[in-house]
């Protein structure tokens, strides 16, 4: 009995030796030489793997900032300029102040303002539907309502309006990794200003058919009348194939140009309600 | 007028249809079972509709509570989970591990892996090897067949003519000895033998098969493959000496190789979906039967070696593509 | 009987309109004549608004090879060129005409008489087919000159014309064939002149059995021309599947079928190339069947190009009222159209209505791994594979799994009994994988 134990021990204990002498050498032989500050820069980074530094991932980015030694042209737009900053002490850099962005879905056409015409039916992906038809309601421009941007967030920032079948961004969660920029076969996406207190202004429409063209297939069409361009004083806004955009470094959230928008087309978020009285003077206006 | 459909072509479809294929197999089905009915009377009967309610009402709960997702029940593929489970198992099996198989087959052979077509292995045969190791007894208790009998107990039971054979050999007598002691080969191939409900009638489960060829629900591939390499191995080990090795005409008729075969091999979820991958799946299984009937413990194999055939599904279907078009070009 | 041996279906036939003659449709108003029918770059237009044109008169001029010329196909006054929308929603550029009268441009030989000689050299023919805008006829339109000249180095063995409609519902090569035999034999004289073969071969499936007699007892007459009749099975109208039938060559991955000597046009370009070359007459109109379970009066019309296809409705009895679909071209490799003005272009073979009932997919269910679409895909692909790996976005995955082959036959979707969008899914992959192999060069 004593023998089978000790021959047992003894058998085991050698093998283990005998491996771990083999692992050893093995990672001694083979061992790569790593900067140490990579992995101190990947700590760093939210670890998300969301890719919109442009790099397969935070490791990726973290050996490539360190191997380029600044922080110029790398971004990260979760982490922001927090997790730069932190990134920089690191490696000793001075970060730059950024400004957070936020993904905002530049088309309004729900059900109710652009009835759909036809039914589609097949692959419920927004790239095949692009690549057979315009759209249920013959818009060529608008959103086609088959959730790939919902797809493509990693950060459960988005999620499909079953009543308007139009994408919503919930701003908290947006980290404007600019995945679902590039989900987007129609380019409705599009990553602007935070701004303070997360107020922004922009036109919610990409339309460039013409005013009439436009209309016809929504309501809420921007049909690049051009009187926003008219009211607005910080020459923030072009006009540019029947479409106005509103330029978020430019614009100082005057509030004049929605006002002035036949169409509802220009959108303000996070605003205080106007007073009555000039929602008077608007509906007036507008009459 | 209502709104006009966008889709992408085609916009044709042809009249075929899951359900469609799953009761074209129950219907190629009915002649094994009524078979079964003939020789083992009321037990078959019983054990075969206790089998389809159950894989039926498993998998009913499982997608109505536990997946909270549409209820598919009624596409057939657990009807027949529940007649292939049934045609598995001796007709005298208690009835409640009849009900512990098929939950095993519809509840960790199926809809774990998320139901029909997600499933890598036969659900049925997850469900009768599960019974086979836990319940070794019942399991290999068999009733002799009593043509037209009513009798629910009290049945003679004695071994399967693969068991006698292997058994004997083992004990050292020769295949000439223990021949007397089975059944005739016109027996044996009607199925007046002992045996799992389904798996006696080899012409019956021959005559389904046939049916499915023509209905164009299998290919000839898998079945001709397992049964010939079946044949051709255990035939050349029967000339190498045929005192230890039985004859392949016996192999064939013998056990669950014409069930497995035709039904089980054939799976479509389960089987490889290109020609030549289904050619070296159905040699893969013939030649694994073989091995365990011969060398391995137990007398009968088919069960296990599709299972372990069904694991290399993924890779046969990676390794063996088809031919594609224009790739040999022949100017002539 | 021969055909090509790999996959295929046979979708019942439903050829309503195979007896009915080809009528010619009276003009439309207005017509919108798109600048892009063709494979290939737009063609530039060379007329302005308020330009009075004439029918046959050219109005835009393809100006890079793979192009082709457009013309007139009535005479009046050009109101504007801009954006109409196409079948599919989008909107593309187009000539818009009102038609006034029917006067056609003194140049075209308008009798009916059969004109059989030829003295043209075989570069004036080709330059002939590229000056009256000549594409291919069957769906694709591939402009015409560039098939009929045969790269440096290369040699073509056998003319193959494609009559073998393999698409079900639709008639209109059927009864061009029957109609027009002895200018389709001309046509293809003229163009095995061109292309400098001896050897040319008709396919036609055999459910046409009036046209493969009539054919055949015409051929005798012209060297070189025979008829076979072929099994009926679609896609056998396909390139790569009808030089397999007919000469039993098999054209390479991504390559041509002048690879293998092989030059396929369909009956419909041919008689448009005989059209072009003996009676100086552009591409201005085609056959077109209007079809449908219920539509009224299934017919082969000759359409002007740009007749918005609601007029071709109306011809045939109008839209019925339970309509759900309709699709320009075949019901398998067709395109569902979004609205009823889109005009019909080089390339519209057929008009069909579906009802409602007809024109919803089935529900889809899990794949259950049948492999029926594995032993029915021509191209002997495989593709469940393709598709799920381009649904996963395993991009290089497809290409290795020779997604560009796919004809998109729309075969595998046709036959899979869960209803699977399989070829949705594989388009989306061969764009994919298209832009890929294209940014790679």
């Amino acid at each position: 009995m004593n023998e089978i134990v000790l021959y047992s021990v003894l058998s085991i204990g050698s093998l283990g030796t005998l491996m771990a002498l083999v692992l050893y050498i093995v990672a001694q032989r083979f061992k790569v030489i790593e900067d140490p500050r990579i992995d101190q820069v990947e700590d760093k980074l939210p670890g998300a793997n969301c890719g919109g530094c442009g790099y397969a991932g935070c490791r990726n980015f973290a050996e490539e900032i360190v191997k380029a030694g600044t922080l110029e042209g790398f971004n990260c737009p979760p982490g922001g300029s927090e997790v730069l900053s932190e990134v920089a002490s690191v490696l000793g850099l001075e970060a730059e102040e950024q400004e957070s962005m936020v993904a905002v879905v530049l088309c309004s056409g729900s059900r109710q303002v652009a009835p759909p015409k036809t039914r589609f039916e097949g692959l419920n992906t927004c790239e095949f539907a692009h690549s057979l038809y315009a759209g249920l309601s013959g818009c060529p421009y608008g959103c086609l309502g088959e959730g790939d941007c919902v797809v493509s967030c990693n950060f459960d920032a988005m999620c499909m309006d079953e009543n308007t079948g139009l994408p919503v961004i919930i701003e908290e969660k947006c980290v404007a990794c600019g995945a679902c920029v590039k989900a987007c076969p129609r380019n409705i996406i599009e990553l602007r200003k935070k701004g303070k207190k997360s107020r922004r202004i922009f036109v919610s429409c990409i339309n460039r058919e013409k005013g009439g063209v436009a209309r016809k297939n929504c309501k809420v069409a921007c049909i690049g009348c051009g009187r926003c361009v008219k009211e607005c004083k910080f020459e923030a806004i072009t006009l540019e194939n029947n479409l106005a955009y509103i330029d978020f470094n430019k614009c100082t959230l005057c509030r004049k140009c929605p006002q002035e928008c036949p169409t509802s087309a220009i959108h303000e978020i996070n605003f205080p309600p106007r007073k009555p009285k000039e929602k008077k003077e608007n509906k007036t206006a507008e009459a | 007028m209502s709104l006009l459909t966008v889709s992408g072509s085609p916009h044709v479809h042809a009249d075929d249809s899951v359900r469609k294929i799953m009761y074209g197999v129950i219907i190629s089905l009915v002649p094994a079972m009524l078979v079964s009915f003939y020789f083992f009377g009321l037990g078959a009967l019983i054990i075969t509709l206790t089998a389809v309610v159950s894989c039926l009402v498993f998998e009913f709960l499982i997608q109505k509570y536990l997946i909270k997702g549409p209820v598919t029940i009624w596409d057939g593929s657990a009807i027949i989970t529940g007649v292939l489970l049934a045609f598995n198992v001796p007709s005298n099996l208690p009835l409640w591990i009849v009900v512990v198989g098929s939950f095993v087959a519809i509840g960790m052979g199926k809809m774990t892996f998320g139901g029909l077509g997600k499933n890598p292995f036969n659900p049925a045969l997850v469900g009768r090897v599960f019974m086979m190791i836990s319940f070794p007894v019942q399991m290999t208790t068999w009733p002799k067949p009593i043509p037209l009998s009513t009798q629910l107990t009290d049945v003679v039971t004695g071994p399967t003519a693969l068991a006698v054979i292997k058994d004997g050999v083992g004990r050292g007598e020769k295949v000439s000895q223990l021949l007397p002691k089975v059944p005739e080969y016109t027996d044996l191939f009607i199925g007046n033998m002992g045996g799992s409900l389904g798996e006696v009638s080899a012409i019956a489960l021959i005559l389904g098969g046939l049916y499915m060829l023509l209905r164009k629900i299998i290919t000839w591939h898998i079945p001709v493959s397992f049964i010939g390499s079946v044949f051709i191995f255990t035939g050349i080990m029967w000339l190498v000496n045929p005192e230890i090795y039985i004859d392949p005409v016996f192999h064939l008729i013998t056990g669950g190789l014409m069930l497995g075969a035709i039904y089980m091999a054939t799976d479509m979820v389960t089987s490889p979906m290109t020609p030549a991958g289904m050619l070296i799946f159905g040699v893969g299984c013939g030649i694994l039967t073989v091995v365990i009937r011969v060398f391995g413990a137990y007398p009968e194999g088919v069960s296990f070696a599709i299972l372990i055939m069904n694991a290399f599904v993924p890779i046969i279907d990676r390794s063996f593509k088809p031919k594609r078009f224009g790739e040999e070009v022949k100017n002539g | 009987m021969k055909t090509f041996k790999t996959g295929g279906v046979h979708p019942p036939e439903k050829k309503f309109s195979e007896n009915q003659p080809i009528e010619v449709l009276p003009l439309p108003e207005t017509v919108s004549i798109p600048l892009s029918q063709h494979l290939g770059a737009p063609a530039v237009p060379v007329i302005n608004k308020g330009d009075k044109v004439k029918t046959g008169q050219l109005i835009a001029k393809g100006e890079s090879f793979i192009s082709a010329n457009i013309h007139s196909s009535v005479t009046g006054t050009v109101t504007k060129i801009d954006d109409v929308i196409d079948a599919s929603g989008y909107r593309k550029k187009a000539v818009i005409i009102k038609v006034e009268e029917d006067q056609w441009d003194e140049s075209i030989d308008t009798s009916d008489t059969l004109k059989k000689d030829c003295d043209l050299t075989s570069e004036d023919i080709v330059k002939k087919v590229n000056q009256m805008g000549i594409v291919g006829m069957g769906g694709a339109a591939f402009p015409s000159h560039v098939k009929l000249s045969v790269p440096k180095g290369k040699k073509a063995e056998y003319l193959l014309i494609n009559g073998a409609e393999c698409e079900p519902y639709l008639t209109s090569d059927h009864r061009l064939m029957l109609e027009k035999g002895e200018e389709l034999m001309v046509g293809i004289t003229i163009k095995m002149k061109a292309l400098g073969v001896n050897k040319s071969v008709i396919g036609i499936e055999k459910n046409k059995p009036d046209a493969i007699e009539y054919l055949c007892e015409l051929a005798k007459e012209y060297e070189g021309i025979t008829v076979e009749p072929l099994k009926v099975k679609y896609p056998q109208g396909g390139e790569k599947q009808l030089i397999k039938a007919l000469v039993n060559r098999e054209v390479p991955s991504g390559k041509l079928p002048i690879e293998v000597g092989c030059i396929v046009h369909n009956v419909g370009t041919t008689f448009a190339v005989y059209e072009a070359v003996q009676k100086n007459k552009p591409l201005i109109e085609r056959v077109v069947t209007v079809t449908g379970i219920n539509i009224e009066k299934p017919s082969n019309l000759l359409a002007r190009i740009g007749t918005p296809v609601s007029a071709i409705i109306e011809a045939a009895g109008g839209i019925p009222s339970n309509t759900g679909k309709v699709v320009s071209g075949g019901p398998m490799m067709g395109k569902a159209l979004s609205n009823f003005e889109a005009p019909v272009t080089k390339g519209t073979s057929g008009i069909l209505v579906f009802p409602k009932e007809a024109s919803q997919r089935v529900t889809q269910l899990n794949c259950i791994r049948c492999a029926k679409c594995v032993n029915t895909c021509p191209m002997t692909l495989e593709p469940y594979l393709l598709a799920l790996l381009s649904d996963k976005k395993r991009y290089e995955m497809c290409e290795n799994n020779m997604i560009m082959d796919c004809i998109e036959c729309g075969s595998c979707h046709y036959v899979c009994p869960s209803g699977r969008p399989l070829l949705d899914n594989i388009r989306v992959g061969k764009a994919k994988v298209g832009q890929v192999i294209r940014e790679r060069k």
